[in-house]
């Protein structure tokens, strides 16, 4: 009997004890990454990389201008893209679809669509914008990342706007306003911090995308304003210029990475902010 | 909010119906009109989906003309210059280093679940929580640069040992051994794992702490300890969720690009060896897309995709199938 007590006891401490180094070597890992991000992403950086272009090979010199512009105006299109569809869709969902056959339907593909490998995205894309054209483009790459971006807006605009309380909804209805109004007047308006935070988790999720932005936008050595051609960005300077032989390109790679970590970092943590404004019923 | 950039989470939202209007184009156009324009968001969000599978399919008819399904799925050969390819090296390649990746993950992520959900105090939770997620946050390109310009030279140092105490095991020693260069399946598998660990265990964390406290305060009222309640009445409670978090993570695996394309070493030649140099679907197209010059490259290349996706869509379908199996059990119960 005593045994069998002593065996149980033996048995919670070692499998507590075997937990806790799992968590302590998920923070290491983590720890780790964000050291070395930071330890060679503040060592590389420099004023040139904000206000020249990309050097050409063997060259000495730093710069990514180029690709900051070209990775906000692909974010730039693909919010313009994906906001108003994951917005729409979300409110379909919440508003008219509600629990009918269709509606958790469209939810079920929608939950198999967040998890979908941006590779697969980026061949998508191809598919439908690069190929038609006959070359890649900045346009082409908006669309890969908006299609990533839907599914985790249009989660959240359907989670937030079911959280509004009907009562809200009722007081409108009776005063006659149109499903419509009721919509963009009060369920938005209720909702809005959590929309906003979903479109700024979408944001921070493909502003590290790298797959996909190399079977559309693909790159881009010099400066370049136009959608409809290939166009500099952060990640896939970061996939060249770490698999180079030359220092500065790799130096030039890590403050790449470090700003676009920072980026995604301080989106998360403002998303955080926001939602924590919410005024939930 | 917690792992909402991938979490599938459970939905326990309330049945009831809200008031709904008819509305037609003659009666209030804009209300119409605002109607439809949800209905036709809703349908390409939905449409997404289909429209991924046939474009992609549509891409590789040249090469599932020239090849066929069962020659280009064992046929090892890749080779641009004679015109033949074939994906057996790179479809074992994402087997065996996502394989390499769960097995590392699911335990470590069960046991950071388990952690925060049962054993941490209080105070410890939240942080620690969210220094996890945090490893969701970091772009796999991140991840890739780390891993070949870090960590590879690190565990390069530890290969020599490992070949060395683990190859010399009859019959599994095969696997470890090969040159130290710190590349290679092995090194893509845990770089893996250490992606994928965030997604599993944030699932894993939210069923866990959902699962009713008077299920949980009567077992340990019974006498059983923490290890006991974990093992035996929450992981069985919450299994099916939990295994639709294991297979999101493994959907995850079997299509990242960066982080794998980086340490796996890129060598279209299969080897027996973990140690050795590899190569993905994922990577291979990565590596290959912007340079494939003729129609039936690219096609095969695209054909490779076509495979993933087939593969990942039923990983994904019976995650989402299983999470969402939680939900309505409890949705009735309660």
């Amino acid at each position: 009997m005593k045994s069998v007590v002593a065996r149980r006891h033996a048995v919670d401490i070692v499998s507590k004890v075997l937990m806790g180094v799992a968590t302590v070597i998920g923070i290491f890992f983590l720890l780790w990454i964000i050291w070395t991000t930071l330890k060679f992403g503040i060592s590389g950086m420099h004023w040139d990389l904000f206000t020249k272009d990309t050097p050409p090979p063997g060259t000495d010199g730093f710069g990514l201008r180029n690709a900051f512009v070209g990775s906000l105006m692909l974010l730039g299109l693909s919010l313009l893209i994906g906001v108003p569809i994951g917005l729409m869709a979300g409110t379909w969902l919440a508003e008219y679809g509600f629990h009918s056959r269709t509606a958790n339907a469209v939810r079920f593909i929608n939950d198999i669509m967040l998890s979908a490998p941006s590779i697969e995205i980026g061949l998508f894309a191809y598919a439908i914008v690069v190929a038609p054209m006959g070359h890649f483009s900045a346009l082409a790459g908006s669309v890969a990342l908006a299609v990533l971006m839907i599914p985790i807006i249009v989660r959240t605009t359907d989670e937030m706007l079911s959280l509004v309380g009907s009562d809200m909804r009722e007081a409108a209805i009776a005063l006659g306003a149109p499903n419509s109004v009721v919509i963009t007047k009060i369920t938005w308006k209720a909702a809005r911090a959590g929309i906003l935070t979903g479109i700024l988790i979408g944001l921070a999720r493909i502003s590290g995308e790298t797959a996909p932005l190399l079977f559309t936008a693909l790159n881009n050595q010099f400066f370049s304003g136009n959608f409809l051609r290939p166009i500099a960005n952060l990640p896939v300077v970061i996939f060249q210029f770490a698999l180079s032989p030359y220092a500065n390109w790799q130096q030039m790679a890590w403050a790449a990475a470090f700003i676009t970590v920072l980026f995604v970092l301080v989106i998360s943590l403002f998303a955080r902010v926001v939602l924590g404004t919410q005024v939930t019923k | 909010m917690n792992g909402s950039d991938a979490a599938v989470r459970v939905d326990m939202r309330p049945m009831s119906g809200q008031p709904k209007s008819s509305s037609r184009f003659w009666h209030l156009p804009g209300d119409f009109l605002f109607h439809q324009a949800a209905v036709l968001a809703a349908f390409l969000a939905a449409a997404a989906l289909f429209a991924t599978v046939i474009a992609i399919a549509y891409d590789s008819r040249i090469s599932i003309e020239a090849f066929g399904i069962w020659k280009f799925l064992k046929s090892s050969e890749w080779n641009p210059v004679t015109q033949t390819f074939g994906a057996f090296p790179f479809i074992i390649g994402t087997l065996v280093s996502s394989a390499i990746a769960m097995i590392l993950a699911v335990p470590i992520s069960f046991g950071v679940a388990v952690f925060i959900s049962e054993i941490a105090p209080v105070w410890i939770k939240k942080p620690v929580a969210g220094a996890i997620e945090l490893l969701a946050a970091i772009p796999s390109i991140v991840y890739g640069l780390w891993g070949l310009l870090v960590f590879a030279p690190v565990f390069g140092q530890m290969e020599p040992w490992v070949s060395h105490y683990l190859g010399a095991i009859p019959g599994i020693g095969l696997l470890f051994q090969g040159p130290p260069v710190g590349i290679g399946m092995l090194t893509a598998g845990i770089v893996l794992a250490i992606m994928i660990l965030p997604y599993i265990s944030s699932i894993m964390r939210d069923v866990f702490i959902a699962v009713p406290a008077p299920l949980r305060e009567s077992s340990y009222a019974m006498g059983a300890t923490t290890w006991e309640v974990a093992w035996q009445i929450i992981l069985p409670y919450t299994r099916s969720a939990v295994i639709g978090g294991v297979f999101l993570g493994l959907g995850r695996a079997l299509g990242e690009t960066m982080a794998v394309t980086f340490v796996i070493g890129n060598s279209n030649v299969l080897s027996a060896s973990l140690l050795m140099p590899s190569a993905t679907i994922p990577s291979v197209l990565a590596n290959e897309f912007t340079e494939a010059t003729t129609p039936l490259y690219l096609s095969s290349l695209i054909y490779l995709g076509l495979i993933l996706i087939a593969v990942t869509l039923v990983v994904r379908f019976l995650a989402v199938l299983l999470i969402r199996r939680l939900g309505r059990r409890e949705g009735t119960a309660t």
